[in-house]
């Protein structure tokens, strides 16, 4: 169990090691997530005037999703870290030593925590500064950090998973480019609850993505359902810790490979 | 190390098989050798001959479809964490993180294998050292040269000083002048820690030079194995090679040169014609009579003492670059 933890944060800071020396891949990541909270939520601005919206003013309503998507979206990348080590023979070395396969993943997992961290706190700082305001104390953007770390996780760990199984950079953009709009729109990260289709809010409640930005946004209100957001956060950790499981697994189809 | 039989590696009768049914293809079809502590062996054979897949084997990373491995003295099935202890592997393909310095690479290696950080500065720096790497060690390696980049594999295979060595393919892709410099370190592994050191190659010179003892390895099997020189004595007599002026006369020749009187083991390729002789030097004026008799033009005539590429031909019917040609077109294919 030392070992494992050992092998994870040796493995952990090997990955930090990267952004530390590139800070600019930092800021490539977060042009996406500044496109949609400084023009999309300009273009959209009005929705709120829609009957039932619910709130008044959209960049607020909006930078709780943005951080989530950006969790989402940047965590799906995570495997091709193992696909670059695959293609060398780092992952070899790796196998052929005593290193713990869960701290493989862990590696990449603690790694992606804590840019996913760093991002969300940018872009909600970007978000209060465009005048977006919220009612709950300091609990709701600790929530928020809370449920976009776990979305990480469990994204990253299932992109470890297919990076294990697929073995290739296409295939595993190709998984993520078909994942990623689907959880975003089939969700209340842009619109609503109470305006999306009633297919559209079933569905929603199967998607992890909606979990996490339903728990960050209620959890940022005054008087939030604490039973509600905890339940969320249950259901987001029980994933994390059952695609851990998974990445860990796919491991025994790498090497039935070689 | 075994302790009873003296021997670093054992393999007994291993199999391998990717992929199922008719679209299966067989790497390993029941190799054994034994590899001596404290010295090099060679497993030798062309491309697709199935080396690296046994180097899998050995080292944990695949498992055998059937058959029994034993390094240093652990079934690697019965408990391969601990045969992943005592080990050092330097896969065929680069596996240094070229995002890191050379410290930095042999740090988190020797952190992995639970070494005190006093003993990994220590074994780094000696490692460093030793390769002709110290004045880089503080450089990001993805700048660093072929030569030295294959030198930090080897270290990180080292860096907790293991019983046996595993080498997979240690030159392919480094220049000459690197390779003489690899072959040059390989060299001296053995005798300055005692080492084993299994490498694989597909180069007969580096098996002939490194070797104490080397195993031959084609189409997933042992064709031949032993020191070098048991090998090459074992075919008694010397190799006559001949360049035909013209290619399309190899089958004359080749029936000519057959019917000349203590000549063996003939054999043609292109415009070339191999065969092994009783004494060379006393059977060529012989072989150059009758072929001449016949008006077969010669573009040149060597004699030599066999090599391990006549040691391969010999067991293999083919020659090794054949043989290394024809296993890079399945594998790129």
């Amino acid at each position: 169990m030392t070992t494992a933890i050992a092998h994870s944060s040796q493995l952990a800071a090997r990955n930090m090691r990267i952004v530390y020396r590139q800070p600019v891949y930092l800021a490539f990541t977060l042009i996406q997530p500044m496109v949609w909270l400084l023009l999309f939520s300009q273009l959209f601005e009005r929705v709120v005037d829609l009957p039932g919206f619910g709130s008044t003013n959209y960049v607020a309503y909006l930078a709780p999703g943005v951080v989530i998507m950006t969790a989402m979206m940047n965590a799906g990348w995570a495997g091709t870290t193992l696909i670059e080590d695959m293609d060398r023979g780092v992952m070899d070395r790796y196998l052929a030593s005593p290193v713990r396969r869960v701290a493989i993943i862990n590696g990449i997992l603690v790694y992606q925590a804590a840019v996913t961290v760093v991002q969300s706190l940018i872009v909600f700082a970007v978000a209060l500064a465009m005048g977006a305001r919220y009612d709950g104390g300091v609990t709701g953007p600790a929530v928020m950090l809370a449920a976009a770390v776990l979305l990480a996780v469990v994204f990253a760990a299932l992109s470890c998973a297919a990076a294990l199984t697929l073995r290739t950079q296409e295939a595993l953009i190709g998984i993520f480019q078909f994942l990623a709009f689907p959880l975003l729109f089939l969700s209340s990260t842009l619109m609503a609850d109470a305006l999306l289709p009633g297919w559209i809010d079933t569905v929603a409640r199967f998607n992890p993505v909606d979990w996490a930005v339903v728990a960050s946004r209620e959890a940022l209100a005054a008087g939030a359902d604490w039973g509600m957001v905890g339940g969320r956060i249950a259901l987001l950790a029980a994933l994390a810790v059952a695609m851990t499981w998974l990445a860990t697994r796919a491991f025994r189809s790498y090497q039935h490979s070689i | 190390m075994s302790e009873t039989t003296g021997l670093a590696i054992e393999a007994t009768d291993l199999t391998k098989t990717y992929g199922k049914g008719a679209k299966g293809i067989t790497a390993l079809d029941g190799v054994s050798f034994t590899a001596p502590a404290g010295a090099v062996f060679a497993v030798l054979g062309p491309n697709g001959a199935g080396k690296s897949t046994a180097v899998k084997i050995l080292t944990t990373l695949a498992a055998a479809d059937a058959g029994r491995a034993v390094v240093a003295g652990i079934d690697v099935t019965a408990d391969p964490a601990g045969v992943r202890h005592v080990i050092g592997h330097v896969p065929q393909k680069p596996c240094f993180d070229p995002t890191a310095t050379g410290w930095e690479n042999l740090s988190l290696q020797g952190r992995i294998h639970g070494m005190p950080a006093k003993t990994i500065k220590e074994r780094s720096g000696e490692l460093l050292e030793r390769f002709g790497l110290a004045e880089a060690a503080g450089r990001i390696t993805k700048t660093w040269s072929g030569g030295m980049q294959r030198k930090l594999d080897v270290a990180l295979g080292l860096i907790h000083r293991p019983q046996v060595l595993f080498l997979d393919e240690p030159t392919t892709g480094l220049d000459p002048e690197a390779r003489a410099g690899m072959w040059a370190e390989i060299a001296g592994l053995t005798s300055a820690d005692g080492l084993t050191v299994l490498l694989t190659t597909h180069y007969l010179e580096e098996a002939d030079q490194l070797a104490g003892r080397l195993a031959i390895v084609d189409r997933g099997t042992v064709v031949a194995a032993g020191t070098p020189d048991e090998l090459k004595a074992a075919l008694d007599g010397d190799t006559v090679q001949i360049e035909l002026a013209e290619p399309a006369a190899n089958g004359d020749a080749r029936a000519v040169v057959e019917a000349v009187s203590g000549v063996r083991d003939v054999s043609v390729e292109g415009a070339s014609l191999r065969a092994r002789v009783g004494g060379g030097a006393a059977i060529l004026p012989a072989v150059l009579g009758a072929l001449d008799a016949r008006s077969i033009g010669l573009a040149s005539v060597t004699v030599a003492r066999p090599s391990l590429d006549d040691v391969y031909l010999h067991h293999a019917g083919r020659s090794f670059r054949a043989a290394d040609e024809a296993g890079t077109k399945e594998i790129t294919a």
